[in-house]
């Protein structure tokens, strides 16, 4: 029963990653991905899959989706009606549950972070609609799989499994705050293992409208440079297998890392604009480190959310000063998002997983466009590739709306 | 584990824009009279039920977030303020408040807008109407309104998603994260939105509005309901459909309906005069479920209930299909049923389309009894 709320355990249980699926324009897989990020690899093209003569910016990071999806459950009529973002989902999906060696199951909860869902099957209706508006054809399957708890069946479909299916939708903080309720699901003692992540497809629709709100670079994405002039806009997919310590040392499972802390709140200053302090974005990352018992001295790296806006960057560069303290000068910081653009839901869950192959590859991901040092970041940008010691590592990611989340992971030795 | 209270409830139906509207209109018994609305390139227009407008311009309104906000979170907005209100009479601003959206097409009139314009030129598409697309929309601007939202979140899926909000707005109680929670459920009408129900069921009348139940743990604020049971998540998948989902979740709400020689005056066809019961009896129980108009969608939930022999309301064939909202207005009918002692207890059956199956149930309490 969801409610009586089982009673928690005295001590909550340690929450571990045995299984982490990314798919991104840098590749598709762990592997493709990491060698791209330690480079520090730009995976940036004009735009294909729409056409964007009529806006100011004209890249965008898309993903080569593989001819077939891979061997899943799924059959050739389920398969035919995975739009662009349920196949990239499937993609990190798969890679997870691989590696985790989970067995199919009939109580296997799954939480997935996504902002636009299908929306690439909504605009194909929409367009049909007022072009067409005699023709029905496809339409009825469009209006069920345009929605992403749709998708997100498909999925434990394919993995032959059942479950509870939570969809959070909190904008670009979506995929951190799956992942942070995933963990909170084992830790409350509802659940001992879950499936969480993170997925979002470029549309037309969402590339417009970043594009009329002037947040698209026109140039080159480059968070915290003090020249920056926008966010690029990415595709992808992350997937991780998490369970209780306990659950992973009984299978003898690999284990990635360990997720350690989690916090959440909502920054009302503006629908779209943080407030310029950061005071929500420092309320969280205190609240990640005090759950997972860690101040900014045991931090060795963090992923910013660091979109690459004027307005973002600062108010985060801000928050990151007054959490790190004295540390400030010697915590190094990055942005992935120079390499891969903004996965909006997919972030907060694709940055996590960089976070653990820094964690069990101890290397840090550099922005190697990176120029001019925004005065503002009192920390070092990492700008080379570089080998380093990562114990702990944080990803922020905030969201159109106002929420904000940090997650905080420790290596596994 | 600490027991959940309901601390008031909120709505806004194509009855009207509160919980005594709605009460009313469920009381009425009668289907509310349609609307249309035009689909372009047909000539022949779709059937929805409209919001009416409110009878006074509310107050909210002039809040500067709001300018430019879409219906939905005019919904949201009012609902909340309307869940709330007996906390906020009570209680100053400082408490800390969760906040839970739950929506299934969200913010469709903008997104339509936008996209509409994206097709025309999107050079020129407004960059006023893209931030309010999103889902999270709604959320955003009901927590600037109301100032002391400390934990926030939206989620998407079926109707039945509403019942994972109060489920998720319960664990946050029980954590202590939070000293209240406000779970809404919402949705605004669009000819779009109306196109594509008509797509997937001919019978069914598009609605919108909200509905929003305030979750508390202090006896102090209680509106006189308790959550004593959510069901498990009967996920669809290819080896549990809608039917046998439905079924599980009944079975896990399997307790005996009220004798009929016990029933009192009932809410909609049986209960049209009801008054408040000087002690309704403790086995007297509502079930409130999520029928409409539509053989086929509604066949799994009407056979899951078939030996269901007490009194039921069906919010939906009076109201339309309203899609998370109308979860949301199951919810809040049932607790108002057993929060104006019409009942002891109430349950909720949420068969949703394409998702799951979640049951809920509320029983009646004594407001600021010694716990």
């Amino acid at each position: 029963m969801l409610f009586p709320i089982t009673s928690p355990p005295r001590t909550p249980p340690r929450v571990v990653v045995t299984g982490a699926g990314i798919v991104t324009a840098l590749g598709l897989g762990w592997k493709s991905n990491a060698a791209g990020f330690r480079s520090g690899r730009t995976a940036f093209r004009p735009v294909s899959l729409f056409d964007v003569g009529r806006q100011r910016a004209k890249q965008a990071a898309e993903v080569d989706l593989p001819e077939a999806p891979p061997s899943t459950r799924l059959n050739a009529k389920q398969i035919a009606k995975l739009d662009r973002a349920a196949a990239l989902l499937l993609l990190a999906t798969d890679e997870a549950w691989q590696q985790s060696g989970w067995e199919p199951a009939e109580n296997l909860p799954l939480v997935l972070g996504t902002t636009a869902g299908g929306m690439s099957l909504g605009e194909a209706y929409f367009r049909q609609a007022v072009q067409r508006p005699r023709s029905h054809r496809r339409q009825a399957t469009r209006a069920v799989h345009y929605q992403p708890q749709v998708q997100a069946r498909m999925i434990l479909d394919a993995l032959g499994s059942n479950g509870p299916i939570t969809i959070v939708s909190n904008a670009c903080a979506s995929g951190s705050n799956a992942i942070g309720h995933a963990w909170e699901l084992i830790r409350c003692g509802q659940a001992g293992r879950v499936l969480a992540g993170g997925y979002d497809a470029l549309s037309e629709l969402v590339f417009v409208g970043f594009d009329a709100l002037q947040a698209l670079s026109t140039t080159i994405c480059r968070p915290f440079d003090a020249r920056r002039d926008g966010l690029a806009l990415g595709e992808g997919a992350a997937v991780i297998a998490l369970e209780t310590l306990e659950s992973a040392r009984r299978r003898d499972a690999a284990i990635l890392g360990e997720l350690i802390g989690y916090g959440t709140s909502i920054d009302q200053h503006h629908l779209t604009q943080p407030h310029p302090r950061g005071d929500t974005t420092l309320l969280v990352m205190k609240q990640a480190g005090e759950t997972a018992g860690v101040t900014s001295e045991d931090v060795d790296y963090i992923n910013a959310h660091g979109t690459g806006t004027v307005l973002n960057d600062s108010s985060e560069a801000l928050a990151i000063n007054e959490w790190a303290g004295h540390r400030t000068a010697s915590l190094p910081v990055s942005s992935t998002k120079a390499n891969i653009g903004h996965l909006l839901g997919a972030a907060g869950a694709v940055e996590a997983v960089i976070c653990l192959m820094t964690l069990c590859e101890q290397w840090l991901p550099p922005e190697t466009l990176f120029e001019t040092p925004d005065p503002a970041c009192k920390f070092p940008i990492v700008r080379k590739p570089q080998d380093a010691h990562v114990n702990v590592a944080l990803s922020n990611s905030f969201g159109f709306g106002g929420v904000n989340a940090t997650l905080i992971l420790r290596r596994w030795k | 584990m600490s027991r959940i209270f309901v601390a008031g409830m909120g709505a806004v139906s194509p009855a009207g824009w509160s919980v005594a509207a709605l009460r009313a209109a469920l009381d009425e018994d009668e289907p509310l009279p349609t609307q249309t609305m035009v689909r372009p390139g047909w000539a022949k227009p779709l059937r929805a039920r409209l919001v009416p407008n409110p009878a006074r311009r509310p107050e909210f309104l002039a809040h500067p977030r709001l300018r430019r906000a879409s219906p939905i979170t005019h919904y949201v907005v009012a609902t909340a303020l309307e869940a709330i209100g007996n906390l906020r009479a009570h209680r100053n601003a400082e408490y800390r408040l969760g906040l839970v959206v739950c929506l299934q097409s969200g913010c469709v009139n903008y997104s339509c807008r936008f996209f509409d314009e994206t097709l025309k030129d999107p050079a020129t598409a407004s960059p006023l109407l893209f931030p309010e697309t999103v889902y999270a929309a709604p959320a955003s601007h009901v927590a600037a309104v109301l100032e002391n939202v400390s934990l926030a979140s939206t989620l998407v899926g079926d109707p039945a998603a509403f019942l994972q909000g109060v489920s998720l707005g319960a664990q946050w109680l029980e954590e202590d994260r939070v000293d209240a929670c406000l779970v809404v459920g919402a949705e605004e009408t669009n000819w779009i939105l109306a196109d594509a129900l008509w797509h997937l069921e001919r019978s069914a009348v598009l609605t919108g509005g909200a509905g929003a139940l305030c979750l508390c743990r202090d006896p102090k604020w209680v509106a006189g309901v308790e959550l004593t049971a959510i069901t498990d998540v009967h996920t669809y998948s290819t080896q549990n459909d809608r039917t046998r989902a439905a079924r599980a979740m009944r079975q896990q709400l399997g307790k005996p309906e009220a004798p009929a020689s016990r029933r009192p005056v009932a809410l909609g066809q049986n209960v049209k005069s009801a008054g408040k019961m000087a002690a309704p009896p403790e086995n007297l129980e509502l079930l409130c479920d999520g029928t409409g108009s539509s053989p086929r969608a509604d066949g799994p939930e009407l056979a899951a209930w078939r030996d269901w022999t007490g009194l039921r309301i069906s919010p939906k064939r009076i109201l339309g299909e309203g899609l998370m909202a109308a979860a949301a207005w199951q919810c809040v009918a049932a607790c108002d049923a057993v929060a104006g002692e019409r009942f002891a207890a109430a349950n909720v059956s949420l068969v949703g389309s394409n998702q799951q199956a979640i049951g809920a149930r509320f029983e009646i309490v004594a407001p600021a009894s010694p716990l």
